[in-house]
């Protein structure tokens, strides 16, 4: 039998039983689906204010309208904007309100475009045939902490200060960090990171005090559309999964799940993300890896190292008895 | 490079507002309907070149300078005992002293780390198997005491018997103090450091022996010397042999340790390790040229500490690292099932 010192053991065990819950509920997470995301940015400003999480710098990037930059200790959801030269599934860039196609007609089931005032998207004359060839289209994705079924943050903590909820969720004690960082670049998504006004490290704990009375996160609550989603994990999945399905038929080719499958090298994440692009284009991983998967083998070196270097001092000394 | 061109037009004569990273295919050629698939093979993408990873939150000189001084004081302890044993006294009385010194050192560097002294007694809340700085902090707490009760005793000439257990017991739990850092460092997503996993060991345990073995020459009278020389070289040896070998491995996500400042220190180290290595095994027994050589040596332990540290800190933070060797994976992965269907 192989040694697996990772926290969860095998691929299908639910990461709170293995955490050594009897009887969790049911495992929780986020579905982000990135496709429904206009970039309001309520869940960063959700996340802040029910977290008390401090300010981390009121800067101009450059990058689009992200101005949050990256996951980190003070930001706990990040939304990311890509512009690209491209088309978003069978996209009509000349769309205005007044002429919709038949088929989003149909679909809309009768009900009608009703005017809210807003500016239309069309230039000031009303002539919007200027546009009608343009390939663009703007991704918008919220990232958070994925949760892991496997956590490599929760691996190599060595104060014990992250640990895993009933929930399935993986949470920092502040009380217990001792700011060692060692968890830091332990992440394979860089979500982790240290708070510099008190040294120790905080991320996303999924609103754990509001699961515990039964509600839901507060990004996930002021989502305006329920580009966050949350619930248990395996329903997510299957609502995803019929999601990709309903965009491809769309034309929406490029629409695919991330860190949905439970077999990937984090065993699946908590909270997983509908993207439209490559995950690297979100600044994700392509394929990430719990860092401990490889630990028995770098003890099994380092062991063999010791010996060696044991070995290896006794032996110069022995010759030399003569010297 | 790719460019991110948000205009009604496509004149080309108008500037290029933004060049980012985005990683998306420039201008299309021809117009088409529906999504077009412009991910070309050999193109890496990011996210506005951020990095995907965060960097360690570590300090150079803390860090590096500990996986520096938990080697030299590891092997020196081994060496120590080893010579008290096989009646080398003046060796085994330096080198207690110099592993002594360099725990201590080692300790300090630890606790201004994480901010506050009591932090660190945190560590000491749980074992963990799966978190190296958990195994190497308990390993810490035991060898320390053992360590600095050899020396003490051997400075001081007293409690002779405590002194032995402490020499012994040091002896023992050196190695594992030596080697375990690069599991430490091994263990996290840097991609320099885990890629590297296989061979850092043996590397840090060559360049710990190649340390103490430098430290009792420049210690101990010429005619205990044996055992440091050898020491010395062989740690040399096998420090140079096998860290070729991992940068050779390694191929690009190697990178970092031939370029920048991670790449010029681990190019100073070897240099250095192997001019030492050279002027202790000449022929003439030269005491400038012995100490010259040890001196060498100890400069290029620190050197390749150092310069793995920043190695793995500039892997980090390019996302290169991150992107190109994952995505390489997903697509030997996707060929691999497209052979067997």
């Amino acid at each position: 039998m192989a040694l697996d010192l990772r926290e969860a053991t095998g691929g299908e065990r639910d990461p709170a039983t293995a955490g050594g819950y009897a009887e969790p509920p049911e495992r929780v997470g986020f579905f982000t689906d990135t496709s429904v995301c206009i970039g309001c940015k309520a869940c960063e400003v959700a996340c802040k204010e029910w977290n008390a999480v401090p300010e981390d710098g009121l800067l101009f990037t450059g990058m689009s309208y992200d101005n949050t930059g990256s996951l980190g200790a003070d930001s706990w959801r990040h939304v990311a904007f890509i512009e690209q030269p491209r088309r978003l599934g069978r996209q009509e860039t000349h769309l205005a309100p007044t002429e919709l196609p038949p088929d989003l007609l149909r679909s809309a089931g009768g009900r009608t475009a009703v005017s809210l005032g807003l500016p239309a998207s069309a230039p000031p004359d009303g002539h919007v045939a200027a546009a009608a060839d343009m390939d663009f289209r703007w991704l918008m994705s919220s990232d958070v902490c994925k949760h892991c079924t496997h956590a490599a943050c929760l691996d190599v903590c060595p104060t014990g200060a992250l640990f895993r909820t009933e929930f399935g969720t993986v949470v920092v004690q502040e009380d217990v960090c001792n700011g060692c960082g060692y968890c830091v670049p332990a992440c394979p998504y860089g979500v982790i990171d240290k708070r510099p006004s008190n040294g120790l490290v905080s991320k996303c704990t999924l609103c754990y005090d509001r699961l515990s009375v039964g509600q839901e996160p507060a990004c996930a609550k002021s989502c305006p559309t329920d580009s966050i989603q949350f619930g248990e994990l395996a329903e997510l999945r299957e609502r995803a999964a019929g999601r990709v399905r309903d965009l491809h038929d769309a034309g929406v080719t490029s629409a695919r799940l991330y860190g949905a499958d439970p077999q990937d090298g984090v065993g699946g994440a908590g909270a997983f993300f509908l993207l439209l692009d490559e995950p690297e284009v979100y600044g994700l991983p392509p394929d990430p890896v719990v860092t401990t998967r490889d630990l028995p083998a770098m003890w099994r070196r380092a062991g063999l190292a010791a010996v060696g270097l044991l070995v290896a001092l006794a032996a110069v000394t022995i010759p030399g008895a003569r010297r | 490079m790719s460019h991110t061109d948000v205009r009604l037009d496509t004149s080309v004569e108008l500037p290029v507002e933004r060049d980012a990273l985005i990683g998306s295919a420039g201008r299309p050629e021809r117009r088409q309907r529906g999504e077009r698939l412009m991910v070309s093979k050999a193109e890496f993408r990011s996210y506005y070149g951020q990095p995907v990873l965060k960097s360690p939150p570590w300090q150079a000189p803390d860090i590096a300078g500990y996986l520096f001084l938990g080697g030299l004081a590891g092997a020196s302890s081994t060496l120590a005992a080893a010579a008290e044993l096989t009646g080398r006294p003046r060796l085994a009385r330096g080198l207690k002293a110099g592993a002594a010194v360099a725990i201590a050192g080692s300790l300090y560097s630890l606790v201004h780390d994480l901010g506050r002294p009591e932090r660190f007694l945190h560590m000491l809340r749980v074992v963990k198997v799966t978190s190296p700085m958990s195994i190497g902090s308990w390993l810490l707490a035991g060898y320390g005491p053992l360590a600095m009760l050899a020396a003490g005793s051997a400075v001081t000439g007293r409690l002779p018997r405590l002194g032995r257990l402490g020499t012994l017991g040091a002896g023992v739990a050196g190695p594992a103090v030596a080697a375990y850092t690069a599991a430490l460092i091994s263990d996290t997503a840097v991609p320099v450091w885990h890629e590297a996993h296989a061979e850092l060991p043996i590397v840090f345990v060559g360049s710990a022996a190649a340390s103490a073995g430098a430290l009792g020459l420049l210690v101990a009278p010429d005619r205990e010397a044996g055992p440091a020389r050898r020491a010395a070289l062989l740690g040399a040896v096998t420090e140079l042999a096998t860290a070729h070998r991992m940068e050779r491995r390694l191929g690009m996500v190697g990178e970092p340790l031939r370029r920048g400042l991670g790449g010029a220190l681990l190019r100073a180290s070897h240099v250095l390790m192997a001019g030492g290595a050279l002027a202790l095994s000449l022929p003439v027994r030269n005491r400038v040229l012995t100490r010259a050589g040890a001196v060498a040596m100890i400069a290029g332990s620190i050197c390749l500490r150092f310069g793995i540290f920043h190695a793995g800190v500039a892997s980090a933070r390019d996302p290169k690292y991150t992107v190109t060797p994952q995505r390489e994976r997903l697509e030997a992965r996707a060929e691999s099932r497209r052979r067997r269907p």
